[in-house]
């Protein structure tokens, strides 16, 4: 059997000392006509099996290491250095728990902090914690908290071209509460602010790729004692001025571009930033400096006192397991590109983008609406956009997302994403794809 | 161990350094607006030997289940098998697109609906979501199921949550995120529910009871048939938190026994690794009343193709896509490899191996319940004058061993609580259970070895306290 050490001599020695003459007298406390039920599953696989039947799985998928690949919508084709697996798949790291026992566990928590320094001097904040789930889940969380601080401010306010997963996310989230969550379109700085309105959410840049005004936002929404919110794209923070520096109280993104494969959508890395004067209210963990009785530095999870395990129903969140390995891999991706390489990637990204929106700019009948953008863009196409992405996705050219996936009626628009992934000819041949589709 | 301090990467920096190779442009420039474009980016600057170097040496500062034997109560630390992270690395998985469509995405839906359907069994549920990341999400989506259950019906003033007090700490925080007050229930002698405390408790008010089975103290609660009968007489519904599942694969389906809704941890009970704190995967089952208001979208099979559908009543999505699909796949390998009958084996060998270490302990570490534990036991470390658990954790890592889980559950004092799992043999439990009644020796003889320890780490403990009063949380130059 594997996976079980113990060898039939070994059971029998243990049941003996146990004074048992069967592992079966250990489980009398099951009731008996539940006890050993039948499982309807198949056979045992041996490795070699299991590995096999894996593999045509996998070979069903459409890869984008075998296409043109210009989908984005919150999961991301970037490049990943092979040092960022090959050293976050060490046992040492890869085996170990929650570092709770620090002088063990010296590793992980040293990496933590790694991390919360690195992911602060990208995003401009003063402090981030160890991870959430996925950037939903930590907006979602980042909603909460500002909805539990906000002095009975029930009103929330979220651009309308926010992911749409991620406003399903918040809603599933905010189902028990008695808020009121409204939708503004456009400029986050002119959405209507009053005083039941405990934060404001911006995207940067929103779904459709639009970047827009946050200091004007920020400055709106802290005028109407408001906390502001906002969702970035961490690569794009690499070049473009950093949302703390904007003004944003609390930022979260999604950090599974930061050296993580997109993996079907998980895991990813929920990142996650505040302020200095919300370090207190901040969910999930965090990692923080200390010394030991000689005097020496080291790390430990700290600020406990917020966590479930401490405070129970008090606690400012119910999270326990993170992405912590994700987490892993950004700091190290993080480390390996630092304050170049990083920058390079992200100039790349807005260079092929810029490129390619103004090749498809050209084409007849298409038309880029959004107007300053990254490394993503949303195209008027003149034929319905579900059809043509099918159609060139057989052909190996996945030239990004019609719109109509999430809104019906939106069926001539196509969000487009282009990385350092993308070389030249690719971005020529989606644009020849394109024109020829659209005849 | 590497005991040698390791600088942080910012300590490292050198200017001008870099790790990585990257393409050059091959379009042309388009200039960043000043308007918008950052000024500095203060990340450090390494070469890549260094960076390995650096990450390699971290590394090695840590205990891990592939290094050390790693008994933590709760937590389920068994070997992670290797052709688990084989198998979850394929290139057809790291590089599809949660939006690519389901015709594109063929396999991975195949997967997610194979392992849906694997975990129903296993569980003895109706339909599984697969959705949640982690243990508290699957939770936290339970007792959104449950709250939302009682809405549809219109029986909206069941606002309280039954929890006992052995329970883990997520699930009256998972209460509170749900706008539900968690209402504690006492354990009885024998270390299970307080039958007459619950029925006490039990009004229509009552949305539910949050249930642990075997709980935390490692011990299988027989009335658990009882106590679901009387939560749904009274109208409540009952949650089962599957962390201690190891006990039960093959053994017990919660699904059969009263639980409506219920969550398991892939990486505990189906070897997935823990990742340092992640990430998890919370798998949530679901019985006939509350099945169409799972997390979604679920995999299905619609003549003969794989689509992601939302269950009717669904309570939405939990997250953005599918789960933690890279977790799925590694549990997925696991419970494939062993079949039926290897998932009565793990419990059974999970089972044994607790209760044999409990045997060759108890006489020193007094265990509050002396009755047959399941996976899992809680012994008490207070074993001399001035020792307590603390001294005891502390000095098993100068042994070699990472600790028990140390003073949870908190209806235990002094708790030690610890959880071998069925991947140990005989001779790992025979050293560690010889090290603890070493140690109980030093505690007498030489309790100042159980103070000062560890003495065989990078550092020694930590002044957690002035840590938390002046947090320092990030490198400050």
């Amino acid at each position: 059997m594997p996976f079980i050490a113990n060898s039939d001599a070994d059971r029998a020695a243990m049941l003996a000392r146990i004074g048992v003459s069967s592992v079966e007298e250990l489980f009398g406390d099951i009731p008996e006509a539940r006890r050993f039920p039948k499982l309807d599953l198949g056979e045992p696989l041996a490795e070699l099996e299991v590995t096999r039947e894996i593999e045509s799985m996998a070979a069903k998928n459409l890869s984008a290491s075998a296409c043109a690949w210009f989908l984005g919508a919150g999961a991301y084709n970037h490049f990943i250095p092979a040092v960022v697996p090959a050293l976050a798949s060490r046992g040492e790291f890869l085996t170990a728990y929650t570092p709770y026992q620090p002088e063990v566990s010296q590793g992980t928590l040293q990496a933590i902090f790694e991390y919360q320094s690195m992911a602060a001097a990208l995003l401009g904040m003063e402090v981030v914690n160890a991870s959430h789930y996925d950037g939903a889940t930590a907006l979602a969380e980042a909603v909460l908290m500002a909805y539990n601080n906000g002095g009975g401010r029930r009103r929330i306010l979220l651009p309308a071209d926010l992911h749409p997963e991620y406003k399903e996310v918040i809603r599933t989230y905010f189902a028990a509460f008695d808020t009121k969550i409204e939708e503004y379109t456009g400029e986050p700085g002119k959405a209507t602010l009053d005083d039941a309105t405990c934060c404001l959410v911006a995207a940067y840049p929103d779904f459709s790729g639009e970047i827009h005004d946050l200091k004007a936002a920020a400055d709106a929404a802290h005028a109407a004692g408001a906390l502001f919110i906002v969702h970035a794209d961490p690569i794009m923070c690499a070049v473009l001025k950093s949302p703390g520096e904007l003004g944003a109280d609390i930022v979260t993104a999604e950090g599974q571009a930061l050296g993580n494969a997109m993996n079907y959508g998980g895991p990813f890395l929920g990142m996650m930033g505040v302020s200095s004067k919300l370090v207190r209210k901040l969910p999930g963990r965090i990692a923080g400096e200390a010394r030991d009785h000689e005097g020496r530095r080291g790390f430990v999870l700290t600020l406990t006192a917020r966590e479930q395990h401490i405070r129970r129903e008090k606690a400012v969140s119910n999270i326990c397991s993170n992405q912590g390995l994700v987490m892993l891999q950004t700091c190290i991706y993080l480390a390996a590109m630092g304050k170049t390489g990083l920058r390079t990637v992200a100039e790349l990204c807005w260079n092929k983008a810029h490129y390619a929106a103004s090749r498809i700019a050209a084409l007849p009948g298409f038309k880029v609406e959004t107007g300053n953008f990254f490394k993503e863009f949303t195209v008027r196409t003149p034929v319905p956009a579900g059809s043509l992405a099918e159609k060139l996705s057989r052909r190996g050219v996945v030239p990004g997302l019609p719109l109509s996936r999430y809104y019906p009626s939106r069926d001539r628009e196509l969000l487009v994403c282009v990385t350092e992934m993308n070389t030249k000819a690719q971005i020529d041949l989606l644009v020849e794809s394109l024109k020829e589709a659209a005849k | 161990m590497n005991l040698k301090p390791e600088p942080l990467v910012y300590e490292l920096s050198s200017p001008g350094r870099i790790a990585v190779s990257l393409p050059e442009r091959d379009v042309n420039a388009t200039p960043i607006p000043a308007s918008l474009a950052r000024t500095d980016l203060p990340l450090p600057e390494l070469d890549e030997l260094t960076v390995v170097r650096h990450f390699t040496r971290l590394s090695q500062k840590n205990y891990s289940i592939d290094t050390h034997f790693y008994p933590l109560g709760s937590c389920t630390m068994k070997y992670n098998p290797k052709v688990n992270e084989q198998t979850a690395s394929l290139s057809g998985w790291r590089n599809s697109h949660p939006l690519a469509g389901d015709e594109f995405s063929q396999g991975s839906i195949e997967l997610i609906h194979r392992l849906q359907e694997t975990l129903r069994e296993i569980g003895g549920f109706e339909a599984v979501s697969l959705q949640p990341a982690a243990g508290a999400h699957g939770e936290l989506s339970g007792v959104f199921m449950i709250r939302a259950w009682h809405q549809a019906r219109g029986d909206v003033k069941r606002r309280k949550m039954l929890i006992p007090d052995s329970a883990h700490g997520t699930n009256p925080a998972s209460c509170t995120m749900a706008g539900l007050a968690a209402v504690t229930i006492p354990s009885d002698a024998e270390g299970g529910v307080d039958l007459a405390a619950l029925r006490a408790a039990l009004d229509d008010t009552v949305a539910g009871i949050m249930i642990t089975n075997p709980n935390t103290l490692g011990l299988f609660d027989p009335n658990i048939e009882e106590i679901a009968r009387l939560v749904h007489e009274a109208g409540g519904l009952v949650y089962g938190d599957g962390a201690n599942m190891n006990a039960l694969t093959g053994v017990f389906k919660p699904g059969e026994a009263g639980i409506d809704v219920m969550h398991f941890n892939l990486h505990k009970t189906f070897s997935t690794p823990h990742g340092g704190g992640g990430p998890g995967a919370g798998m949530v089952g679901a019985g006939s009343k509350l099945k169409d208001f799972l997390p979604g979208p679920l995999a299905v099979l619609e003549s003969g193709t794989y689509r992601m559908r939302m269950p009717s009543k669904s309570i939405g999505r939990m997250k953005s896509f599918y789960g933690n699909f890279g977790v799925l796949v590694r549990a997925y390998t696991y419970v494939r490899m062993l079949g039926a009958a290897g998932l009565r084996r793990l419990a059974e060998n999970a089972v044994l191996n607790a209760n044999y270490l409990k045997v060759l302990i108890e006489g020193t570490y007094p265990v509050k319940y002396p009755r047959r534990c399941m996976h899992e036991f809680v012994a008490m470390g207070d074993i001399a004058e001035g020792v307590h658990t603390l001294d005891v954790a502390k000095r098993l890592i100068d042994y070699g061993f990472h600790p028990p889980t140390i003073y949870f559950p908190l209806i235990v004092s002094e708790a030690l609580m610890i959880e071998p799992t069925e991947t140990e043999d005989k001779d790992t439990l025979d050293e560690f259970a010889e090290a603890l009644l070493k140690i109980a020796e030093e505690a007498k003889s030489h309790p100042d070895l159980l103070h000062a320890a560890p003495s065989t780490t990078p550092i020694g403990r930590l002044d957690e306290v002035a840590a938390a009063r002046n947090p320092v949380l990030c490198y400050r130059g």
